[in-house]
């Protein structure tokens, strides 16, 4: 913490090479958007850790900045990398929101995009259509997602050359117009950083995405469940908890993903349970909570148990 | 002789600070922001040529003053507009305009008079540079 008092009247009289820390970080309030991370993602400590350190290094960049210690504009292009629904376009847009409010984007959007948004289908196409993304995202974030993509070595005259050239251009010279976050698996964009030596060291924050436990994968689940307004009764947690371990090592698991997938058709079963009964009068709690039935039915199960 | 065509032209010429400043307003509002150019500076001349499409979906000027240097870096010997185009019902024209761009030497217009019958005068205005051809009258190629 700071050693220069806290109150407000020493505050108004500090000369200018003193900084109130905590009134600075109040004021940018990042603090909000720290704790809300903290609170809505589940498990993710690294990945907390890191954008906790990458605002403050923000937020004391800009107090240098203020006081003239420096005029560079710090490098913020970020790789995230790590396996599918493990939350890098959650964080990616939090990411916006904390440099939006540190001031280091100007309008603190994010505009996401894939290969097919930046990468023309013929000669002299690629270029224009790389700007037009490159435009849009001005003053915000450009989220590219599985950037490896991009990349095509067993194509030697593929555009995507073209896209990472003056995605790395732009990246150089506009620094302070936009913060480019690529994201993808883990093997793969490491391929892609060696194969393009530009990117590697263009980006200043490479954050690794790890996958969920299974207690984290349950508690996102129910974190899910509450924001739609459902519950799983005592039973059909329990068989969850079984469905988590069984799709865990099935193939194509991708994480929070995966989950938010189980649950859509949970609740379709749960409806369609409800629906086959239509005498019956039904209480706001048989509406809300989902069944072990609900959870058993499953075709995860029917693999898992049959070999 | 300097050219005043649309806004602020008569304000010494805007800095590109100033030019991001306008184009941000432009972009609040909801317009498409268009770059525009001609060699051809003639008040009666509405229609320049266009630098790339309208830019309607962009949330920051940033984007705009790149394509704006990249008109300048092809077109810097000629003259470059900034025009916003207001397509809301009602409206559904150019809002606002102004120049961004213009030749380091600007020779001006002349006056021609055409003696009609009975003794009337008729004017015309000329432009001094477009008596060269197109592309070498400002210095170009």
């Amino acid at each position: 913490m700071s050693s220069v008092a806290v109150s407000p009247a020493a505050a108004e009289t500090l000369p200018s090479e003193q900084v109130d820390l905590r009134r600075e970080f109040n004021e940018v309030g990042i603090g909000d958007v720290l704790d809300q991370l903290d609170r809505e993602l589940i498990g993710l400590k690294p990945v907390k850790t890191r954008i906790r350190e990458i605002a403050s290094l923000l937020l004391i960049e800009r107090i240098r900045k203020r006081m003239n210690l420096t005029s560079d504009v710090p490098t913020l292009h970020m790789s995230f990398t790590g396996n599918p629904g493990t939350g890098k376009t959650t964080v990616a847009l939090r990411m916006a929101n904390i440099l939006h409010k540190l001031g280091f984007v100007r309008r603190g959007h994010v505009v996401s995009v894939t290969r097919d948004e930046l990468v023309g289908q013929y000669i002299g196409h690629t270029a224009p259509k790389t700007k037009e993304i490159l435009k849009k995202a001005m003053g915000g974030v450009l989220f590219i997602d599985e950037a490896y993509y991009l990349y095509r070595p067993d194509n030697e005259r593929d555009y995507g050359q073209e896209a990472i050239e003056i995605l790395l251009q732009v990246m150089e010279s506009q620094r302070e117009d936009l913060v480019v976050i690529l994201a993808g698996y883990g093997d793969r964009m490491d391929k892609f950083f060696s194969s393009n030596p530009g990117f590697r060291s263009r980006i200043a924050h490479h954050i690794d995405f790890p996958d969920y436990a299974d207690d984290e994968l349950l508690a996102i689940a129910e974190l899910m469940l509450r924001d739609m307004n459902y519950r799983f009764s005592a039973e059909a947690r329990q068989a969850f908890i079984r469905y988590i371990e069984l799709r865990k090592t099935q193939p194509l698991f991708s994480n929070a993903r995966s989950i938010r997938n189980a649950l859509d058709r949970m609740r379709l079963r749960q409806a369609n349970r409800l629906v086959a009964d239509l005498d019956r009068v039904l209480t706001a709690d048989n509406i809300m909570s989902l069944e072990a039935s609900d959870v058993l039915a499953s075709r995860v199960f029917l693999t898992g148990s049959g070999g | 002789m300097r050219v005043t065509q649309g806004c602020f032209s008569f304000l010494p010429d805007l800095t590109d600070e100033q030019i991001a400043a306008q184009v941000q307003y432009c972009l609040g509002n909801g317009w498409a922001v268009n770059i525009e150019f001609t060699d051809d500076p003639h008040p009666r001349n509405t229609y320049w040529e266009m630098w790339g499409l309208p830019m309607f979906d962009l949330r920051d000027a940033a984007g705009v003053l790149m394509e704006l240097n990249e008109c300048r870096k092809v077109y810097g010997d000629r003259y470059i507009r900034m025009s916003a185009f207001d397509s809301s019902h009602g409206w559904e024209s150019v809002r606002l305009s102004f120049i961004v761009n213009r030749p380091k030497d600007e020779p001006g217009f002349r006056l021609e008079r055409h003696e009609a019958g009975g003794r009337n005068i008729r004017y015309t205005t000329k432009s001094y540079a477009a008596d060269r051809p197109e592309g070498g009258r400002y210095g170009g190629k």
